[in-house]
């Protein structure tokens, strides 16, 4: 076996934490890596120590073969890594040109080297089908364009090994699969791609070999058709994991919540949502699908109060919300909507608060905390235990701050908090974003129990497997419009990426 | 009228005067801020840089060595701010503004241990001063009417820090627009990741720019205590620093629209001298005081959004952590 890269016993930690436990790693030349692991479980680290970004404490890194000392981006390239990262390194105030040339400028002044860079993209561009205008700024370009330059970026320097972290996570389906026939190119020129995921299909889909981590840890190496996503999943987590949602069919009731012709342009006087129209009901899932930076957010917002809409209406449990209502989260809240916001760091909980007070946001001056005056910090630490064992948050200590919970725990210290207020309707937005896959499946269940006692719960995912498996029916959302609603027993892929493109599908719902 | 034109005249030569140390700190403020490093030291090195020239000048007689030494005071200062808040990723404005209080009271304790004149330094001589250079040619185009005026008040006559001042201002914009260096530090001061995964240092690209910054504040801290004044007066920098950080924002971060800003800015305060005292027709008296605010005024309604929108560099004030 011809080795392009190989790493042995890399080893890494940040202050306490060891993100990276005495990794060993091959990967073939020619061939499609994956690494898949949760989030958390040191993917990017161990890809940032290959690419330079960041130098581990211990353990050897072989390129070709031959030991190297890598410690910038700079060796790293020189040694032929290239890498497209899971944020784009680019400059949106340059062209696609400056962002290609940057760093490998070849001359003092630009002039010199801007005739060979620019043929270097074109060729590159021809060879694998990597349309983008070299003269456009990245700014006025859209994310599957972003992400070509830079694999122009990766590639311009004669790159042996492609390294590409979470590429298709702001990708349509379709964007996807184009992707992927630019890596079984490259693949077939002799270029290693090590492709980094949290999604099982795509290792099953592309990959010939796959390497799984857990906490820090290599845990296992499969050829991928020899293995299943069951088995994957299993290393990934350390224990059984049901994969396929239990989901009976929906028994709709009456309706709950209801968006008229809802609009919303924001103080710039940017259109980010036009003529929305949905209803929920009572028992079901309406699920809101689209690529990232459609309008989901806005939408989650302007339902939850955070915005106010600027045309149509809302009806919330039979009160009408219009444009001249000066809404605000506190007003919707006491309509009986529970919000599950899509950011929680920033807007699901105070991250330097302890447990028990994050258990009680918003709902403060409520029995819960008190009499209203003062707080009562007895029931606040009762209402906190009570619930951290129902919803199995761990550690379940109520005077820990909560930035020091994992991501998984945090979530479910949300879900416990606006669960148990048992509210008419739930706005829940991105439920298991940064979430290990164990915590995924108490999740899921959990929505699925409250959709079962008769909530009206609207869920905005970028996940469309999430979405998929979750909804009775389907939104999709593109450019801040709504291109249809169709019954998600009736949605496939192939269905939902054309109308996460825009395209509309005729009496589809 | 002649007469008007001749003052309108005078009033622009005294623009460029007063506009040369600003421009200097605007061009070192574009450099800086476009690396992604708040700026507002130049105050500071401003006036560190008076003082070591002055200091200097009188005390080895060469307005030569006053000015070498006012640049590398002006990189020392800069060298400092960069290691608050580069090398430990300190707080830019804060780490500014200690700089800009260290100057002040340096320069007035050190003038006093120095020469016990309450701060101020030793008048140089004339041969120890940057003087105005006369042109070849300005007692022929005399006679040439209007443009021979225009010559010899406007074009000659100046020291050779202004021109310097000016040659400085299309310098900027070759390096920060045609050259390697100003492509990188353009990029740094919007997404620095994307220069530290293009293999480039982050921390020591942005150190040469406040490098660069460091010795153009010199330069202008130069210019006003050996080359349009005398000598070292305490506190003489008076505002021209945050003034010409006005510019740089009033200009959008862009040389040559920084450089009107620093006209525009300069002609107001020249007006200002010639307009004391004398009542205008429809508005009458106007005060200094209104004047001298002007600048201050303009860039406050310039970032509220009045004129125009400021867009700055995207990564400014934001440490790097990899």
């Amino acid at each position: 076996m011809n080795t392009a890269l190989e790493l042995k016993n890399v080893s890494k930690s940040f202050g306490l934490v060891k993100a990276n436990k005495n990794i060993n790693l091959a990967v073939e030349a020619g061939s499609i890596h994956g690494i898949i692991g949760e989030n958390g479980a040191g993917k990017s680290t161990l890809m940032n120590i290959i690419y330079g970004m960041h130098r581990a404490d211990s353990g050897e890194i072989h390129f070709g073969g031959q030991h190297v000392d890598v410690r910038s981006s700079a060796d790293a390239i020189e040694h032929g890594i290239g890498m497209v990262h899971q944020h784009f390194m680019l400059v949106p105030t340059f062209t696609v040109l400056e962002n290609v040339m940057l760093g490998t400028e070849g001359g003092l002044m630009l002039r010199d080297g801007r005739g060979a860079a620019l043929e270097r993209l074109l060729h590159l561009s021809e060879t694998y089908n990597l349309k983008v205008d070299p003269h456009a700024l990245v700014s006025d370009l859209n994310v599957g364009q972003r992400q070509r330059v830079e694999i122009i970026k990766a590639l311009k320097g004669g790159a042996k090994v492609l390294i590409l972290d979470e590429p298709t996570g702001v990708l349509t389906p379709q964007e996807a699969d184009q992707l992927f026939e630019i890596l079984k190119v490259l693949r077939d020129d002799g270029v290693s791609v090590l492709l980094i995921t949290h999604k099982l299909s795509e290792i099953m889909d592309i990959t010939d070999t796959v390497s799984i981590m857990r906490q820090g840890e290599m845990v296992g190496h499969r050829k991928t058709s020899e293995t299943s996503p069951q088995e994957l999943a299993e290393l990934m987590v350390g224990r059984e994991v049901l994969l396929e949602v239990d989901r009976k069919p929906a028994k709709p009731g009456e309706v709950r919540f209801s968006a008229k012709n809802l609009g919303y342009t924001n103080a710039q006087g940017v259109v980010e949502l036009e003529d929305i129209n949905f209803e929920v009901r009572s028992g079901e899932i309406l699920g809101v699908a689209g690529v990232s930076g459609n309008g989901q957010t806005q939408l989650m917002e302007t339902l939850a109060g955070m915005r106010h809409l600027t045309s149509g209406s809302l009806n919330i449990l039979g009160t009408e919300v219009t444009a001249a209502d000066q809404t605000d989260p506190r007003i919707i809240r006491d309509l009986g909507v529970g919000h599950i916001p899509e950011d929680r760091h920033t807007h699901g909980l105070v991250l330097n608060f302890e447990a028990r007070e994050n258990m009680i946001l918003g709902f403060q001056d409520t029995g819960l905390a008190g009499d209203g005056k003062l707080f009562d910090y007895t029931a606040i630490q009762k209402n906190c235990e009570d619930k951290m064992a129902h919803y199995d948050v761990r550690p379940p200590n109520p005077r820990l701050n909560a930035k020091n919970f994992s991501g998984g725990n945090q979530q479910k210290i949300v879900i416990a908090r606006e669960f148990s207020a048992n509210p008419g309707v739930l706005l829940v937005g991105q439920p298991t974003r940064g979430v290990d896959v164990g915590a995924i499946e108490f999740i899921h269940k959990q929505l699925l129990e409250l959709r079962d006692a008769g909530c009206a719960i609207l869920l905005v995912s970028v996940e469309l497997d999430e979405i998929m498996s979750l909804s009775d029916r389907i939104m999709v959302l593109c450019d801040g419009q709504n291109v249809g609603i169709i019954d998600s027993a009736k949605a496939d892929r192939q269905t939902l990426g054309l109308m996460m493109a825009g395209q509309r599908q005729e009496a589809a719902a | 009228m002649a007469d008007f034109l001749y003052q309108l005249l005078l009033s622009f030569d005294a623009t460029l005067r007063i506009a040369t140390p600003l421009m200097l700190c605007a061009m070192a403020g574009i450099f800086s801020e476009r690396s992604g490093i708040v700026d507002i030291s130049l105050e500071g090195k401003l006036l560190s840089g008076a003082f070591v020239a002055a200091t200097v000048a009188a005390l080895t007689g060469s307005a030569w060595l006053g000015l070498g030494c006012a640049m590398l005071a002006g990189i020392f200062m800069s060298l400092i701010h960069g290691f608050a808040c580069i090398t430990h990723k300190g707080d830019q404005v804060v780490s500014g503004v200690a700089i800009n209080i260290l100057a002040s009271g340096l320069t007035i304790v050190l003038g006093i241990a120095l020469f016990k004149r309450g701060g101020q330094t030793p008048s140089l001589p004339r041969e120890d001063r940057f003087t105005p250079i006369e042109w070849w040619g300005v007692d022929m185009m005399d006679s040439v009417p209007v443009l021979g005026t225009i010559y010899r008040q406007l074009i000659s006559g100046h020291n050779m820090l202004v021109y310097v001042a000016l040659l400085a201002v299309p310098l900027t914009a070759f390096i920060l627009y045609r050259s390697r260096f100003g492509l990188r530090l353009r990029a740094v001061g919007e997404v620095p990741e994307a220069v530290d995964s293009a293999g480039i240092s982050v921390t020591w690209l942005r150190y040469r720019a406040l490098i660069v910054g460091g010795a153009l504040c010199g330069i202008a801290g130069a210019y006003l205590s050996i080359a349009q004044g005398g000598n070292f007066v305490r506190e003489m920098s008076a505002g021209k620093g945050y003034i010409a950080l006005a510019a740089v924002i009033f200009g959008n971060w862009k040389p040559l629209s920084a450089f009107m800003a620093c006209l525009m800015f300069g002609f107001l305060e020249a007006a200002t001298t010639r307009l004391e005292g004398v009542a205008l027709p429809l508005i009458g008296e106007v005060p200094t005081q209104l004047m001298l605010a002007m600048p201050y005024v303009l860039t406050v309604l310039l970032l509220a959004g009045f004129i125009g929108k400021p867009r700055p560099p995207a990564a400014i004030g934001k440490p790097y952590h990899k």
